[in-house]
């Protein structure tokens, strides 16, 4: 048995599942001053009289994390910027105190200037008068290198806690996002850490020694001393937790259009041959941006209580929320009114929502119902529209090779699949404007929580041997190590599949789950002068996420 | 985060897996530490700049710049076309106003490229700049253009494309070319006669350094470009010129050329050459896109970088100094060296050899320009190269007048089958392209 759970913002839903079939379900309210009671009750809501001792795994989405960074509960953090030449890097200031120091490292990950021990010392020294205790070191190019950030640790490690390394982190390039997710992690890493440790005393108290895996943004898991280490992989994962949980109802290997209609939002997100589409780089948390993998979800201002008008004789939908809908006495008419009066939904004082609709059928010169199926179809349109300029986006996403520029694959959804509140209210309406089977997953309330119980390691390792040089860098492992001149892109790969297991593991993967695959390789031919002097090779491989099962029952398709 | 001063569009296309052969300076690997640094620099997150992937230029977009022997498709590859449709990419972008400006990162170069083309020249088979322009044309209407080449070879493909152009300024910044490939690019190539004075070379010495190449922007090129008033400004931005660079002798650095690129301040500018991939792209790259953007690239620098070693002599410095002077005052007259010149004349002939130095090709040609009072005057090409093809040009400029268009589909029709390989006929008043043999 898998317990899966996620934290909302309104609601902590678990679900305990047993060889694919949903055997029991718990809700409770999200108490913010206290997360994690809120977890715990739910969890203990959902044994209560269970046995313990078959449960395979507990994976949970929580938004401690999240809740920290957004409420500003975050721990200080001195942050060491070695930012190299480039973009003035004052726009990185996101620490509680700032050092920019002087070292350098190149594009190839040569060392042009060392770093300077006292510009360490200098920055410890600050950091020191103003109490501060974590820290976290991002260097430009340390992914190509990390013999600086290393270096820096080693003199701040006995003094500060954590200190976190920017190439640990990720293995893409982009500095200021190394920086950001850097001081991130080093902000959380305290908040989290209480969690965990009162998560595993409350288990072992029940005597329940199942392992416990926290979701990530990109739909995969890590296991809980991982998460404990690398807190930032935690945040905004209920995207990730709704999607996936959709996933399990749905086909495994086709294109398609996921949806969340809830009462403020739509969260659009998608999937490629089944498997999510990411954001290109990472996630954004307020106004940073991270080298956090993360399934791509773009939420718009629309959902079942946005509030409707007309202005100059065209309905308008959303962005805001005015309160609940008319028929549940709130201010202003909404499109779950509308649902009402065409019979889609049935909840609330029905009389209440005809009045709505007459309000707005008046400024349109059309009776109630007429009202509310403009509104209806108007709803199904404008996300219609929005997907469609998401998917233009999508497929003009750049490519660098003649190859891909003329051949790429395009993503072209096959079904469209809804979960939320109005869902099934608004299959129809959606099943008209895109010509395409809309399906309905059956348990969608608790798909969040079914998408963190199912969700799988995911791991990614990104390998760089320059035999020019003589190196070879896996940043993600802090690997960086002397190679021969005729390492070839054989090599490469079978390395940089070992590396992933490795790095796997180090989350928390067990080895029946481990589906690697390489989703990126390059090798060029290192010319100077005339000569071919070595050759650089690229490779990234990943385990990509996946579901531990699938789950059958979609009630509208 | 950043935010981006102009909305800048960037078209960042490394073909990463096209070389013209596996060690030759043009190859895969050309824009790979470039890619590293733009990437690094987290440039596509700064609002306000935009990434976009090229289109592919069309065999029409080609015919209105070049002949090729025997045509298009046989002389390039759908590398030369990204890398053109790259550059309309660019151009389009800043016209429909989705950006302020635009810069086409883009590989292989064009600006060696001429009008008749038999193979490539200078790693160049098509002129992503000419062709990009002439789609703007063809779409947005007539515009009155200046080129900036800050490439360190002399672009004798460009000036040989809009030698008779006078709605399009052509100035080229280069080595001397009694010391560099393609040994041309001197004062005396001023334009033909229906833009005499609208080609204007700068060759500067070897070892000219960043207070040389701004002199000659401050003291030159800008005074010539606020009387030309152009309606865009195109910078060709090779980036040879830097010390780095290992086919050249200039002493240019990253610096300097974002400094260059702030002060021209163009609408657009395109990557032609620059064979230092390591030591200087990922620099000079990065300082035009920062200087496009209005964001600060004082903090740009190589690692090796030492203004003590890069200072210009006094010599040099005095040389450029006369060079301007003599410059800008063939510019102040050229409608008169214009009058003394055609004087009474009904044609002016240009003829030359052109070597094609990638392909091993020489090519004897002869262009023929009529002086119409009308229009810029239709003009014909007669080539040959040492393969034994021979073929016939016939040109109608854009703005032709009648007579000139009716003597072009004459001359066109006339020429008897089988006395040349190839006949063509451009015309680019009706934008129509035909050959035959
Ligand atoms: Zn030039
Ligand atoms: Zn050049
Ligand atoms: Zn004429």
């Amino acid at each position: 048995m898998i317990v899966g759970l996620d934290m909302g913002g309104t609601h902590v839903d678990a679900c305990l599942i047993d060889r694919g079939n949903i055997v029991e379900q718990a809700k409770t309210p999200t108490d913010r001053s206290d997360l994690f009671g809120s977890i715990w009750k739910t969890l203990d809501d959902l044994l209560l009289g269970k046995d313990f001792s078959n449960l395979e795994r507990i994976n949970l989405s929580t938004t401690v994390s999240t809740n920290a960074i957004i409420e500003g509960k975050t721990t200080p953090v001195g942050m060491i910027i070695e930012s190299g030449p480039g973009l003035d890097p004052s726009f990185l200031a996101c620490g509680q105190e700032n050092v920019f120091i002087s070292g350098y490292i190149d594009h190839r990950g040569r060392e042009i200037k060392s770093v300077a021990p006292e510009e360490i010392e200098e920055a410890a020294a600050r950091f020191r008068k103003k109490g501060i205790k974590a820290c976290a070191v991002a260097a430009k190019f340390s992914v190509r290198n990390p013999m600086h950030e290393t270096k820096i640790k080693e003199i701040l490690k006995d003094e500060f806690f954590p200190v976190t390394m920017g190439h640990a982190l990720s293995g893409k390039l982009n500095f200021p996002r190394r920086v950001f997710t850097s001081y991130l992690n080093s902000a959380v890493y305290q908040v989290f850490k209480a969690f965990c440790e009162s998560l595993r005393q409350a288990l072992a108290k029940k005597e329940i020694n199942a392992p416990v895996n926290v979701l990530k943004a990109d739909g995969g898991t890590v296991s809980l001393d991982a998460a404990e280490k690398y807190p930032v992989y935690t945040i905004l994962s209920g995207p990730a937790a709704s999607l996936m949980g959709s996933c399990a109802f749905n086909p495994a290997d086709k294109d398609a259009v996921f949806l969340d209609i809830g009462g403020t939002t739509t969260d659009i997100s998608f999937v490629a041959d089944g498997v999510p589409l990411f954001e290109p780089l990472g996630i954004s948390i307020g106004n940073l941006k991270t080298l956090i993998r993360s399934v791509y979800n773009v939420s718009i201002g629309l959902g079942g209580d946005s509030a409707v008008s007309v202005e100059n004789g065209e309905i308008k939908i959303g962005p805001r929320r005015e309160g609940f809908p008319m028929a549940m006495g709130g201010p202003v008419p909404t499109p779950s009114d509308a649902m009402i009066v065409l019979g889609l939904l049935d909840f609330g004082q029905k009389d209440q929502a005809i009045s709505a609709m007459k309000k707005i059928g008046e400024q349109l010169g059309v009776d109630a119902r007429a009202a509310a199926q403009a509104i209806y179809e108007k709803m199904g349109e404008i996300i219609k529209q929005k997907v469609d300029s998401l998917l233009a986006d999508i497929n003009s996403r750049p490519v660098y090779t003649v190859k891909e520029l003329l051949y790429r694959k395009r993503l072209k959804p096959e079904y469209v699949s809804i979960i939320g509140g109005p869902a099934r209210a608004m299959a129809p309406v959606l099943e008209k404007k895109f010509q395409l089977p809309c399906r309905v997953p059956k348990h969608f309330e608790v798909a969040n929580a079914v998408g963190a119980a199912l969700a799988k390691t995911t791991a990614e390792i990104t390998l760089l041997a320059d035999t020019a040089k003589g190196t070879l860098s896996a940043p993600e492992i802090g690997l960086y190590e002397k190679i021969d001149r005729n390492f070839t892109l054989e090599m490469a790969r079978r390395k940089a599949l070992e590396l992933l297991q490795q790095r796997a593991s180090m989350l928390g993967a067990e080895g029946s789950e481990m589906e690697a695959e390489i989703t990126e390789e390059s090798s060029f031919n290192m010319v100077r002068g005339f000569y071919t002097s070595g050759k650089n090779i690229r490779i990234r491989a990943q385990i990509k996420p996946g579901l531990l099962y699938e789950l059958r029952g979609v009630d509208y398709a | 985060m950043l935010r981006a001063k102009n909305r800048l569009g960037l078209i960042f296309f490394p073909a990463f897996d096209w070389a013209i052969s596996p060690t030759h300076p043009e190859r895969e690997e050309r824009l790979l530490y470039t890619q590293d640094q733009v990437f690094e620099e987290g440039i596509a997150d700064v609002e306000g700049i935009k990434f976009y992937n090229p289109g592919m230029a069309t065999e029409k977009d080609v015919q209105r710049v070049h002949f090729c022997v025997p045509d298009v498709m046989s002389r390039v590859t759908e590398s030369h076309l990204i890398s053109a449709g790259g550059a309309i990419k660019a151009a389009e972008v800043v016209m429909e106003k989705d950006v302020d400006k635009a810069f086409a990162i883009v590989r292989p170069p064009g600006h060696h490229a001429q009008r008749v083309v038999f193979g490539d020249r200078g790693f160049c088979i098509i002129n992503i700049e000419a062709v990009m322009l002439e789609n703007v044309r063809q779409r947005f209407g007539n515009r009155r253009i200046a080129i900036v080449d800050t490439d360190c070879h002399h672009g004798d493909g460009t000036q040989d494309i809009y030698w008779n152009d006078k709605d399009t300024l052509y100035i080229s910044f280069h080595q001397d070319g009694r010391t560099l490939y393609p040994g041309t690019g001197f004062l005396d190539e001023f334009g033909g006669p229906a833009a005499m004075g609208y080609n204007i070379n700068i060759p500067l010495p070897p070892e000219t350094g960043e207070e040389g190449f701004l002199y000659v922007l401050d003291n030159l090129v800008i005074p010539i470009l606020e009387e030309y008033k152009p309606e865009l400004v195109v910078n060709s931005a090779g980036q040879d010129n830097h010390y780095t660079d290992p086919i050249t002798n200039m002493n240019f650095t990253a610096h300097g050329y974002a400094e260059l690129n702030h002060r021209l301040n163009p609408d657009i500018a395109i990557l032609e050459g620059g064979y230092s991939i390591e030591g200087a792209l990922p620099y000079v790259n990065l300082g035009i896109i920062l200087a496009m953007a209005g964001l600060d690239y004082s903090h740009v620098m190589e690692p090796d970088y030492d203004p003590k070693k890069l200072k210009q002599s006094f010599r040099i410095t005095e040389y450029i100094k006369g060079l301007c002077e003599k410059i800008y005052e063939r510019w102040r007259r050229k409608e008169d060296i214009s009058r003394e010149t055609l004087k009474g004349r009904e044609y002016v002939t240009r003829a030359r050899n052109v070597y094609y130095d990638t392909d091993g090709i020489m090519e004897e040609q002869v262009q023929k320009f009529k002086v119409c009072s009308h229009c810029s005057g239709l003009n014909t090409i007669h080539s040959r190269s040492d393969r034994g093809y021979e073929i016939f040009a016939v040109s109608i400029p854009r703005d032709a007048c009648q007579a000139c268009i009716d003597e072009g589909y004459k001359i066109y029709k006339e020429i008897p089958t089988g006395k040349y390989y190839k006949i063509y006929l451009q015309d680019r008043v009706n934008d129509v392209y035909m050959s035959q043999g």
